[in-house]
């Protein structure tokens, strides 16, 4: 078995073959492969017992669930209202200039996806980053940089 | 009418060291699942995900049902641009969620229990885990059958809606089903099922700690209680407030803005926009506009054209798709307003769209399509110059 299909195999042992366990499963795979490849839909299509179409389409419905490939490490800058008006677009561009890609790329080394997002819920503390599932409120395009570093010094 | 003025409360956050959630449980299942109801119901207490259905009698139709399952399900999955309130609240209360959960469960006679958190928040599953299951454990020892468990979204704003929640809980894609049949009959898994917001929950667990009559003296007659507020856009103090219900937005306003606030979006991006002239009669509750309760403040530098356009790139991307009039007006919405500003359509094609709003209002399958005519038609009618030039 490949790795993928290994990852796949666990993670239906711990969450189960029902239909209602394809959810935790499909963010089990998101989170230790930063998106659903194909291999793993198929695998896991086959373990459910349901057809790999129907695994597409459920897993292409939720912004979360990548199924094209991203950097291991994925940001999202929040783009609605609130951060809108905390001066989004100033983080977006400091951004897109440190990691030299436009929103939606990922970086050559593939370290860094920059991407934007729907509401964080953090209106009063914009403008937002997510960095995975680490929230960072009140984001200055200063420390939006230092982030970034300190990211690239744990994954060195 | 009665009118109150504004009052901050603390009965959320405001910890009564003497009392724990877990007390309350105790002593709340000493009474019969049948007066707990009527305790409910007679509290005035409505949902507070903005829906606004009586809490004391979705309860009571789920417990009537005859079913060999039924679910308790806490939505957390807010994600109404301007909100956070229920972040906060299981950040800080967590385990007065699981008491009204726990208090649901014994009312309706359900086994199992899910927290649907959205997957924004995933860095608050660790520790609320381990409170879920410390509490888990203490519903074990007094013998309690209930358990809750935690559940992950994954990034889709139609899931706060309830019934693609429930389709997403069961590994399908997070799309509104038909209504009827309404959750207290087929919810979860075709069972009957309580679906609550985090802050319905909560409040429930302090009804039951500080008794109906009590909870009643807060708000007015159509608004009881007190409610969280999600403070945000051009305000000093953004935040969370918990504010008596029933207040006018004028009082709102002094209290919050910078002084020069031309507009107030109540509820959200699918909530409605009130301009600054109609600030002192507008009451924030059942009885004016209701709210989930979020407040968007927008000073005179702010241009409501770009606002709208949030918004609507917001429900475009939103949709799920699954109807016409939604998926296809919502991108046609904004198209139209951006074909008005750039003079290529004229200013009267904005009635053609509030129009189509309407369509929207009538013929989509659920709450996001049928509230776009909320901000579409209050923005374009208070702030049309600035729509068009
Ligand atoms: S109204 Fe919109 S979100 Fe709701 S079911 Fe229809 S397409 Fe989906
Ligand atoms: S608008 Fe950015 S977090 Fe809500």
């Amino acid at each position: 078995m490949t790795n993928t299909e290994n990852l796949v195999h666990e993670l239906v042992e711990k969450h189960g073959r029902d239909r209602n366990s394809l959810m935790p499963i499909l963010q089990g795979l998101v989170s230790q492969e930063k998106f659903l490849s194909e291999e793993a839909m198929i695998a896991i299509a086959k373990e459910l017992d349901l057809s790999a179409a129907d695994v597409y389409g459920t897993a292409s419905f939720y912004t979360f669930l990548d199924t094209v490939p991203r950097g291991k490490n994925i940001i999202r800058i929040c783009k609605t209202i609130s951060c809108h008006m905390r001066n989004k677009d100033e983080i977006i561009a400091v951004l897109e200039d440190q990691l030299k890609v436009k929103v939606g790329e990922t970086t050559h080394d593939k370290r860094f996806t920059l991407l934007t997002a729907n509401c964080l819920g953090w209106c009063h503390k914009g403008p937002v980053m997510l960095v995975n599932d680490e929230v960072f409120p009140e984001v200055t395009p200063q420390k939006a940089i230092e982030i970034v570093e300190e990211y690239i010094k744990k994954s060195n | 009418m009665e009118q109150l003025q504004l009052k901050k409360v603390d009965i959320i956050f405001g910890w009564d060291e003497k009392v724990t959630p877990i007390d309350v449980y105790d002593k709340t299942i000493k009474k019969s699942a049948d007066s707990i109801i009527l305790d409910m119901i007679d509290s005035g207490l409505k949902g507070r995900g903005g829906a606004g259905f009586p809490t004391g009698l979705k309860w009571k139709f789920t417990r009537n049902e005859d079913s060999d399952a039924k679910y308790v399900i806490c939505n957390a999955d807010e994600g109404e641009p301007g909100t956070f309130k229920d972040r906060e609240i299981l950040d800080r209360v967590p385990e007065k969620v699981f008491t009204g959960m726990a208090i649901c469960a014994y009312v309706i006679g359900a086994r199992e229990g899910y927290i649907y958190v959205r997957g924004e928040y995933n860095f608050l599953l660790k520790s609320l885990q381990k409170k879920v299951d410390l509490f888990n454990q203490q519903l074990a020892e007094r013998k309690s059958d209930f358990t809750i468990y935690l559940r992950s979204g994954s990034g889709a704003y139609v899931c706060g809606e309830e019934s693609a929640l429930f389709e997403s809980m069961e590994g399908k894609r997070g799309e509104p089903r038909n209504k009827p049949p309404y959750p207290t009959v087929s919810g979860y898994n075709g069972k009957p099922t309580v679906i609550n917001n985090v802050e319905t929950l909560v409040y429930t667990c302090e009804i039951c700690r500080m008794g109906s009559e009590k909870f009643k003296s807060f708000g007015t007659f159509d608004s009881r209680g007190s409610k969280v507020f999600s403070v945000s856009g051009d305000t000093p103090t953004p935040g969370i407030y918990e504010l008596e219900l029933g207040m006018p937005l004028k009082d709102f306003v002094e209290e919050f803005a910078d002084g020069d606030a031309k507009a107030v979006q109540i509820g959200g991006a699918s909530g409605h926009c009130v301009p600054r002239k109609k600030f002192n009669e507008t009451i924030i509750g059942f009885e004016g506009i209701p709210t989930g309760g979020s407040m968007m403040i927008f000073n005179s530098t702010r241009s409501m054209y770009n606002v709208l356009h949030d918004y609507l790139e917001f429900f475009t991307e939103e949709s799920c798709g699954q109807c016409t009039p939604c998926r296809v007006g919502c991108q046609q919405l904004l198209k139209g307003i951006e074909a008005v500003k750039k003079g290529e359509k004229s200013p009267t094609y904005l009635e053609d769209l509030k129009k189509l709003t309407l369509t929207m209002k009538i013929a989509a399958k659920c709450g996001l399509g049928q509230s776009v005519a909320n901000p579409f038609i209050s923005i374009v009618d208070n702030f049309k110059e600035e729509i068009i030039y």
